[in-house]
């Protein structure tokens, strides 16, 4: 079988003042129907940059995209068209993610007048239902965004890109602007919806808890590069790399009597814009060795399924 | 909060009216701007005498009952003059500012949505354009293209060209970087599209507001021009030329100017309260 979703080596850089930003440097993932694929890292490691590139609404530097064994990396007008309606976006900011100016409903129903398939009656049927599905109130269909709570315009967000019947949906940190109450809910939602439907995600955010609970595969972003990728609960027992295990040993444990030892991570982020070969979390890392570190850094599978980028995962671990 | 919803469906231009109509304000003003309207245009059956009729004994005449407001230094009833004059004030002021909204409208929306070069160099000759003092720029056109109402109307429009165009700009600026945007590219919404159905509905009410105040610019700019001959000619009144020839006689005869300046405040206050209900009511944040 053909995975969903295949991404081989893709890079995305812009130009910037004074060099060449190295946003996504290489970055290849499989990702099966109906899974969820985390993935992590700090800000500006270039995991939103990830999801907007797979979903071409950014251009791409190079490599290959694979949707459902299709190569997907240059497609034409027709092509784009067709796709998108296969693949949606879920935005970050609640707030700024929906149109103040449209209704509930129009903002919903505009995916399904861009296809152009149904009549006005189906259309509205349709809104009827995605709202239903997603736990909006029937009464909200004609409410403006600014008269929604945060959850509730998340879930309209989360019906718009519905809408198409997508096969695979970029969540661009869906929840971090959400109170803690209300990402259990949306995030409850989501994977009902995997359940239901059998989209596939690719989940993007910084905060490890929420990745945990979704994710099948979690892969770990340092500036531009994979350095990570295991399956959820391997990683999370085992993390090989000197930058997961710190990640890692910064989540808060809810058991006070667990004494728990943050790494603390030192030093500063090294600059993304004309990139020195190597390994970029060199200047942070605790184990980090001059000379073989500078060497470029290669993803070995340590572990069946479990990858690392970092010439000393053997010894420190 | 959220607990309000609206039950009925109604269409853009429909929801708008029913807020602008709560606005009294608002309201007042389209009333006193259509009525000025319907005096332009129905002058010749409302003035009592022509506009240029001269009658030397009723020169500086005080307000009669068949000269209602008086009469000017050649024997003119004013009350006609102004009734004639909404028609020049009305169209320079509106001529004028569609012009310079329609060319900066399009411009500040190009600039705005394509950004980079394209947006530098249009953004450049506007500070140029700038550079030169507004009113220097019209007289100038207008002396060009030759003394009459036409001339006028066009070279103030031109004129002003850059307002409406830097406050498009700056406003669509703010709407693009939202991620609406995105995601209606990301439902296969072409860039026609984005740019009328989520750019400019968020981007248009500075825009408006700020051509309602054009409006009465313009139509301060066009009495200025018809002073100094480039504007209406005489004898077709037109009401900035009427305070300006009332300027001299001040003094002794203030109502000669007092009735044309009246009538500029009021439409140019009309003007600007429509725009500012407008503004309100294009805005469904603030609910009313």
């Amino acid at each position: 079988m053909t995975a969903l979703l295949e991404v081989k080596n893709l890079k995305k850089y812009f130009t910037v003042k004074g060099g060449v930003l190295h946003a996504v440097d290489g970055i290849s993932f499989t990702l099966d129907k109906g899974k969820t694929l985390g993935v992590v890292g700090e800000s500006g490691c270039g995991k939103t940059t990830l999801g907007r590139t797979i979903l071409h609404l950014l251009d791409i530097t190079s490599g290959q995209i694979f949707f459902e064994g299709k190569d997907i990396t240059r497609p034409n007008k027709k092509e784009l068209r067709a796709l998108r309606e296969d693949m949606q976006i879920i935005f970050q900011d609640p707030y700024s993610s929906l149109n103040p100016r449209k209704t509930v409903s129009e903002t919903i129903m505009e995916p399904l007048i861009m296809q152009g398939k149904m009549t006005k009656a189906e259309m509205w049927e349709e809104t009827k239902k995605l709202m239903d599905t997603v736990g909006l109130a029937e009464r909200l269909y004609n409410a403006y965004p600014h008269e929604l709570d945060g959850g509730r315009r998340q879930r309209v967000g989360v019906a718009r890109a519905l809408a198409l019947k997508p096969k695979f949906i970029v969540c661009d940190e869906p929840v971090s602007a959400l109170d803690v109450s209300i990402q259990a809910q949306i995030i409850n939602l989501l994977l009902d919806l995997q359940e239901e439907l059998g989209i596939a995600y690719m989940f993007v955010t910084h905060d490890l808890s929420v990745v945990k609970y979704i994710s099948d595969d979690i892969m770990v972003m340092y500036l531009g590069q994979m350095v990570e990728k295991a399956s959820s609960s391997e990683l999370f027992q085992k993390p090989l790399h000197p930058y997961t295990q710190a990640l890692l040993s910064a989540i808060l444990e809810p058991d006070i009597h667990k004494k728990t030892k943050p790494i603390i991570v030192q030093g500063e982020l090294t600059s993304p814009i004309n990139p020195k070969p190597g390994c970029r979390f060199m200047n942070r890392c605790r184990f980090a060795e001059p000379k073989k570190c500078r060497e470029p850094q290669v993803l070995e599978e340590l572990y069946p399924n479990h990858f690392v980028a970092c010439c000393r995962s053997k010894e420190i671990n | 909060m959220s607990e309000i919803a609206i039950s009925k469906r109604r269409s853009r231009f429909a929801e708008t009216w029913r807020r602008l109509k709560k606005n009294k304000a608002a309201m007042i003003s389209l009333f006193v701007i259509i009525a000025i309207i319907l005096i332009a245009i129905f002058a010749d059956f409302l003035a009592p005498y022509p506009y240029d009729l001269q009658d030397y004994s009723l020169s500086y005449a005080k307000s009669s009952r068949e000269h209602l407001l008086g009469c000017d230094k050649l024997g003119r009833d004013i009350l006609s003059r102004i009734i004639y004059g909404a028609r020049q004030s009305l169209q320079l002021g509106v001529g004028a500012t569609a012009i310079a909204a329609c060319i900066g409208i399009t411009i500040g929306s190009i600039a705005g949505y394509y950004g980079g070069w394209t947006d530098i160099i249009i953004m450049r000759l506007m500070d140029i354009y700038q550079s030169i003092p507004m009113f220097m720029l019209c007289v100038t056109l207008a002396a060009v293209m030759g003394p009459s109402l036409k001339n006028a109307i066009l070279a103030i429009g031109i004129a002003m060209i850059p307002g409406p165009a830097r406050i498009m700009r700056a406003s669509i600026l703010t709407v693009r970087g939202q991620e609406f945007i995105e995601a209606a590219k990301a439902i296969n919404a072409g860039s026609f599209r984005i740019i009328r159905e989520h750019i400019i509905p968020n981007a248009i009410a500075p825009v408006i507001v700020s051509l309602t105040m054009n409006i009465s610019m313009n139509i301060l700019a066009g009495a200025g021009l018809s002073f100094i001959g480039l504007g209406a000619q005489p004898p077709i009144p037109e009401w900035g030329a009427m305070v300006s020839e009332a300027r001299h006689v001040m003094r002794d005869h203030g109502t000669l100017a007092l009735y044309p300046g009246l009538c500029i405040m009021i439409t140019v206050l009309s003007f600007s309260l429509l725009g500012d209900g407008l503004r309100d009511a294009l805005d469904p944040r603030l609910r009313n």
